[in-house]
């Protein structure tokens, strides 16, 4: 069989060079097998994104058929605007907060995975379980848990004596809820990447390092962390994108509120649309979030990458 | 030795009890609201004393979820198949052929994957009200494609490029097959691994999806599970266990599929992190 397969793979060889002799081949694209994919792509994202930089230029409302150019009024409106401040804040803590919590405990949550204990698929199972479920539904089952009036945290509280919590409704503490929640049910990710760059870490590594009388601490810090950073630049990267685009949660837990309390960049721009027809300025801070996210993917892919070849 | 190492076992296996019941509480929470019927305000950490399975009939009915499960069911499967056939023919030609045309084209598709498509929502919700597909299954599965063709497409070149050997085709091509038969009778069959983690990615993802739902179908004919629970979680706010069995109930198919397809499903969401 082996043979009959050298064999015919030979003479396809041969039958390839003699091809090229008689006529030079020139490469076909075959453009024809990607077109559908990419006038999808297009249509739905390549001409809305351009359209997009077009309409923050004007003062359209959403539904009109008129509008007027008006030049960069947008943009100087949106730097004067003390809520794009706080949305762009608040935008940043679900970025960067939820990225270093995900990473932390996922990679203590890893370590532990990593020692030998028992029911470690069914503690793997568990903490992963909420990857696979909407964040929408996410945020509701923690609302039963927040909610004011009938949620699990003010029955525990009113249970001990202690007076029940709006938390939901605390302008300074509900974004922070929001990066706790969006953690709880992201860590598996962070948690399963560096459980498969510590099990790719060989152990003579640390065999030697114990020979040489290095203390756990060092060799966390001069083996584990610099085998890692492949994995950590994944899960930067990857975590840092998903907060900045948070939308689903905050819409289950606080609709943004109270006020712009816990809004992100796109729940902000949502509400200025749909419920405020500004159209014209919800462009606007569409191309200040695409710019956000493009700058500090980028700077963590690059830094973490440096890191890398550092190590 | 032996002691020590089996105290240490025994200490860390304490830690992750812990941590797993930890993770365990909404989910807790969330079973004992739903349990409890209407009237019932005991503490929600009690456990019902008279299982109540009343709320989900009852939510069944008033959120609408049959027809937000046959909503999602097509809108899923609809985007899975067109994300399959397109994403693998695309990358072909992208992932074998050095062509400059070729090699610009696959850049395209990776830059896209930074923009976030949310980002262009303004012209796009703009695009779909002007071509008059508002509240259709067509725009939904449309909008997802294209947010996941990019990914496909990187998964499907990478894995062509680095696994398909190339003397396959070019034995099948010679035999006078045309590239179309060549594509989909020996490559395709080939691409399993990626098939099977694009359609987990979009199980998980488009199954979940909230973002381009909420915008495109309102209606209720065409309402995905999320939207439908979103809207009902609006008209329940004073009466939790509905809301809370209804959340049962829409993520039920996709936990069961997860806890017995574990392993696919850790594997095809890891490779399709790699997005970043």
């Amino acid at each position: 069989m082996s043979e009959y397969v050298r064999e015919s793979h030979q003479s396809v060889v041969q039958k390839k060079v003699k091809s090229n002799v008689h006529k030079p081949k020139k490469q076909k694209s075959l453009w024809w097998m990607y077109l559908p994919a990419l006038l999808v792509v297009s249509l739905f994202i390549i001409y809305p994104f351009l359209n997009g930089i077009r309409v923050s230029f004007t003062d359209w409302n959403g539904f009109s058929q008129t509008r007027n150019y008006i030049g960069f009024e947008q943009y100087t409106r949106m730097l004067r605007d003390p809520d794009t401040w706080l949305v762009v804040k608040n935008t940043l803590l679900y970025g960067i907060g939820s990225t270093i919590f995900q990473n932390v405990i996922g990679l203590l949550y890893a370590l532990l995975l990593n020692k030998s204990i028992r029911f470690k698929s069914f503690t793997r199972t568990i903490i992963y379980l909420p990857v696979i479920i909407s964040p929408l539904v996410m945020g509701y089952i923690w609302y039963f848990f927040f909610a004011y009036q009938g949620g699990a945290l003010n029955d525990a509280f009113t249970l001990f004596g202690l007076s029940p919590v709006n938390a939901l409704g605390n302008p300074d503490l509900n974004p922070w809820i929001i990066v706790f929640v969006n953690t709880y049910q992201f860590v598996g990710i962070a948690m399963i990447i560096y459980l498969a760059g510590l099990q790719s870490i060989s152990k003579d590594f640390y065999e030697a390092a114990q020979i040489d009388g290095a203390s756990i601490f060092q060799q966390f810090k001069k083996i584990t962390l610099p085998l890692l950073m492949p994995a950590i630049t994944i899960n930067m990267v990857l975590n840092v994108i998903g907060g900045l685009k948070l939308f689903d949660v905050i819409i289950a837990l606080t609709g943004g509120g109270p006020g712009n309390a816990s809004q992100s960049m796109s729940t902000f721009m949502y509400d200025l649309y749909f419920s405020r027809q500004d159209a014209g300025y919800a462009a606007t801070q569409g191309v200040l979030m695409a710019l956000i996210i493009l700058v500090i993917s980028l700077l963590a892919l690059f830094y973490f990458k440096r890191k890398e070849v550092d190590a | 030795m032996k002691e020590k190492y089996k105290k240490s076992k025994m200490f860390w296996t304490g830690v992750a009890l812990v941590i797993t019941l930890f993770h365990l509480v909404p989910f807790y929470i969330l079973i004992t609201t739903a349990l409890k019927a209407t009237g019932d305000f005991s503490s929600k950490w009690v456990f019902p004393s008279e299982l109540s399975f009343e709320n989900f009939a009852a939510a069944w009915e008033q959120a609408g979820l049959g027809s937000a499960f046959v909503n999602t069911f097509i809108i899923t499967g609809g985007a899975a198949v067109l994300l399959i056939i397109l994403g693998s023919l695309a990358a072909y030609p992208l992932a074998r052929i050095n062509t400059r045309l070729n090699k610009f084209i696959y850049f395209v598709f990776i830059a896209i994957m930074v923009i976030p498509p949310l980002t262009a929502l303004v012209p796009l919700y703009k695009l779909v009200v002007d071509i008059g597909m508002m509240n259709t299954h067509e725009i939904a599965i449309l909008n997802n494609l294209a947010a996941f063709l990019p990914l496909t497409i990187f998964l499907y070149a990478g894995f062509i490029r680095s696994t398909i050997p190339k003397e396959l085709e070019e034995a099948a091509k010679i035999d006078g097959a045309g590239i179309l038969v060549t594509f989909f009778r020996i490559v395709f069959p080939l691409l399993k691994p990626v098939t099977a983690t694009v359609l987990i990615i979009s199980c998980v993802f488009i199954w979940n999806d909230y973002q381009f739902a909420i915008f495109f179908l309102q209606d209720k004919e065409v309402q995905t599970l999320t939207v439908a629970l979103a809207s009902f979680f609006g008209q329940n706010q004073n009466n939790l266990n509905l809301v809370a069995s209804a959340a049962i109930m829409s993520m039920l198919p996709m936990t069961v599929l997860f806890l017995f397809l574990q392993k696919y499903f850790v594997a095809g969401l890891s490779s399709g992190s790699v997005k970043g």
